[in-house]
């Protein structure tokens, strides 16, 4: 593993400067999206609160200021380890981030087992029966998942499941008027479903087209022709040679897919009213909360950091190759 | 024992094509014998069929190919374990996997892959190499070892020496014949052909995917007075005149 350390380490550098880059990014963005905050936590009560009013909870949040000093002010309280405090939910963002993250992971963790197992898996069928009836109506699968909005695929899901058979709940983590300490795992199990549903199909269709396309070039390529000269059959070779081409590939290209699946997560929670970040994003989106959109910012940023870099390592175990790149 | 082509053609069908289209004719008339410890090498211009003879043999042949004729091994066709393949390209190595497990994917757990590899002359430390990290003449080796990992009795070798300077080429063919040496029946199939003659039994040449001509060894020499052919006499003469070879 000695390429591991210099990889890690330039890619430790390349976050130290993308890190405060993505923050000023994030800030100039919000800073300059045509939403006031204040009108956003007012909302219709517009008649019952004045100008005075108004300012004294423009002042109240720091909103007088310039735009560089409340950054100023946010990067000192970053140094110090506090994000700042949620206009939306009028609480610590730092606590608002880690009590929402255990739904969250457990969602997109959900999603990314599920999309990858069932992803990798069709697309070893479907290359491994290359040509035939099994392969078109899985690629023709594929082609319609990948072309399918994530928001449709929700709203099909729930009139299915939920409406028209009733088998599955549309909404939450738990029943409404349970929190999610009185329920037990089955009825958690339940309320994952549709939403991890929805998840997974944002990674499964291109996961599905990659791994049979990288199984299908080893399967007619001269390495898996040797392997037939020597007796083995097509079985063995597709799930003993032909699998780390497939799996390797379609794990890097998945790890690599962190940041779509936390996007297709803020969708997904939206709809399904799911208690997590993504959920918590569109509130502080739409109410133009700039600390808690920094705070999960940056956290989606970290995530996606992560996931490249484990696609990258993916990349490298599964490909010696990779490992020393000639120059 | 020995490994027999009689009559051997291959045509290649058309599928989806008017049936006035005649499947292309690839290779005609095809024979050989080859007994254990001998060495056929098989010689020819490109795009002679040689390659096709080494698929034929090894039961590769794409789809769309139509055999005739037999070849067989004690009068019964040979399953693929009786004839091992080593091919010219080098990519036939997984590049995902170490020589030790891919000699182990085809002799079985219980090889021994640094043995296999001693016997082509590479380390054993090769066994834990991957094909990207080997030399030329080294990948030819390890196939020529991934060859003989199931323990075949007849070998066919494509190509053995393309891409390899004079010297490294010597050592493969060295290395041949002393595998025939050790009793196994080899097809050698090169354009090499004066390093082809030193090791080999009797030469079939090929033109156009038929065979002109049946060749001993010994007749590729000199100015090529002892071979009966024209189009040999040309091809030896050619090789001989080329400082390439």
């Amino acid at each position: 593993m000695s390429w591991a350390r210099p990889l890690v380490l330039g890619r430790l550098v390349r976050l130290a400067w993308l890190l405060p880059l993505a923050a000023v990014g994030l800030f100039t963005l919000i800073s300059l999206a045509p939403i006031d905050p204040v009108q956003a936590y007012v909302g219709d009560r517009t008649a019952l609160v004045g100008s005075d009013q108004r300012a004294a909870i423009a002042a109240a949040w720091g909103l007088d200021r310039p735009a560089t000093e409340r950054f100023g002010a946010w990067l000192g309280g970053v140094a110090q380890g506090d994000l700042g405090r949620s206009i939306t939910y009028d609480a610590p963002v730092s606590e608002v981030i880690a009590r929402r993250v255990p739904a969250s992971l457990a969602l997109i963790g959900t999603a990314f087992v599920t999309s990858f197992v069932v992803g990798t898996g069709l697309g070893i069928a479907a290359a491994t029966a290359r040509g035939g009836v099994g392969d078109r109506i899985l690629r023709s699968l594929a082609v319609v998942l990948s072309a399918s909005p994530g928001f449709w695929i929700a709203i099909l899901l729930i009139a299915v499941f939920a409406i028209a058979l009733g088998w599955l709940p549309s909404c939450c983590a738990a029943p409404p008027g349970l929190t999610l300490a009185e329920v037990g795992i089955g009825d958690r199990l339940r309320h994952l479903v549709l939403p991890v549903a929805t998840l997974s199909v944002v990674g499964t269709a291109p996961l599905i087209l990659h791994t049979r396309q990288r199984l299908v070039v080893f399967l007619d390529g001269p390495a898996a022709q040797h392997l037939r000269a020597h007796g083995l059959t097509e079985r063995r070779i597709a799930f003993g040679a032909g699998l780390r081409h497939a799996v390797g590939p379609a794990l890097n290209l998945h790890l690599a897919g962190a940041g779509e699946l936390f996007g297709g997560s803020v969708l997904a929670e939206t709809v399904f009213a799911w208690p997590g970040l993504g959920q918590a994003t569109a509130r502080a989106a739409t109410g133009a909360d700039a600390p808690l959109l920094m705070g999960i910012g940056l956290s989606t940023l970290l995530l996606v950091f992560c996931g490249n870099l484990a696609a990258d390592i993916a990349a490298r175990i599964a490909d010696p190759r990779l490992r020393h790149p000639r120059p | 024992m020995t490994l027999r082509a009689r009559d051997v053609g291959l045509s290649f069908a058309h599928p989806g094509t008017h049936p006035d289209h005649a499947p292309t004719r690839a290779l005609e008339g095809i024979s050989f014998d080859v007994a254990p410890g001998e060495v056929l090498g098989i010689a020819g211009s490109s795009g002679a069929g040689k390659s096709l003879i080494a698929a034929a043999l090894a039961g590769i042949l794409p789809p769309a190919a139509l055999l005739d004729g037999g070849i067989t091994l004690n009068g019964t066709p040979p399953s693929p374990r009786d004839i091992a393949l080593a091919p010219q390209r080098l990519d036939a190595l997984d590049p995902l996997a170490t020589l030790g497990r891919q000699i182990r994917r085809l002799g079985g757990r219980r090889t021994d892959p640094a043995a296999l590899l001693a016997r082509v002359g590479l380390t054993a430390r090769v066994a834990r190499a991957y094909p990207h990290s080997l030399s030329g003449g080294m990948a030819r080796r390890a196939l020529l070892a991934t060859a003989l990992a199931g323990g075949a009795a007849w070998v066919v070798v494509d190509e053995p020496t393309v891409g390899l300077d004079p010297e490294a080429a010597d050592r493969v063919m060295a290395l041949l014949r002393a595998l025939a040496e050790e009793g196994r029946g080899l097809v050698v199939i090169s354009h090499d052909l004066p390093r082809l003659a030193r090791i080999a039994t009797r030469v079939l040449v090929l033109q156009d995917g038929r065979a002109v001509e049946t060749a001993p060894a010994a007749a590729f020499a000199g100015d090529g007075t002892g071979l009966a052919t024209a189009f040999a006499r040309r091809l030896w003469q050619a090789q001989i005149e080329d400082p390439a070879c």
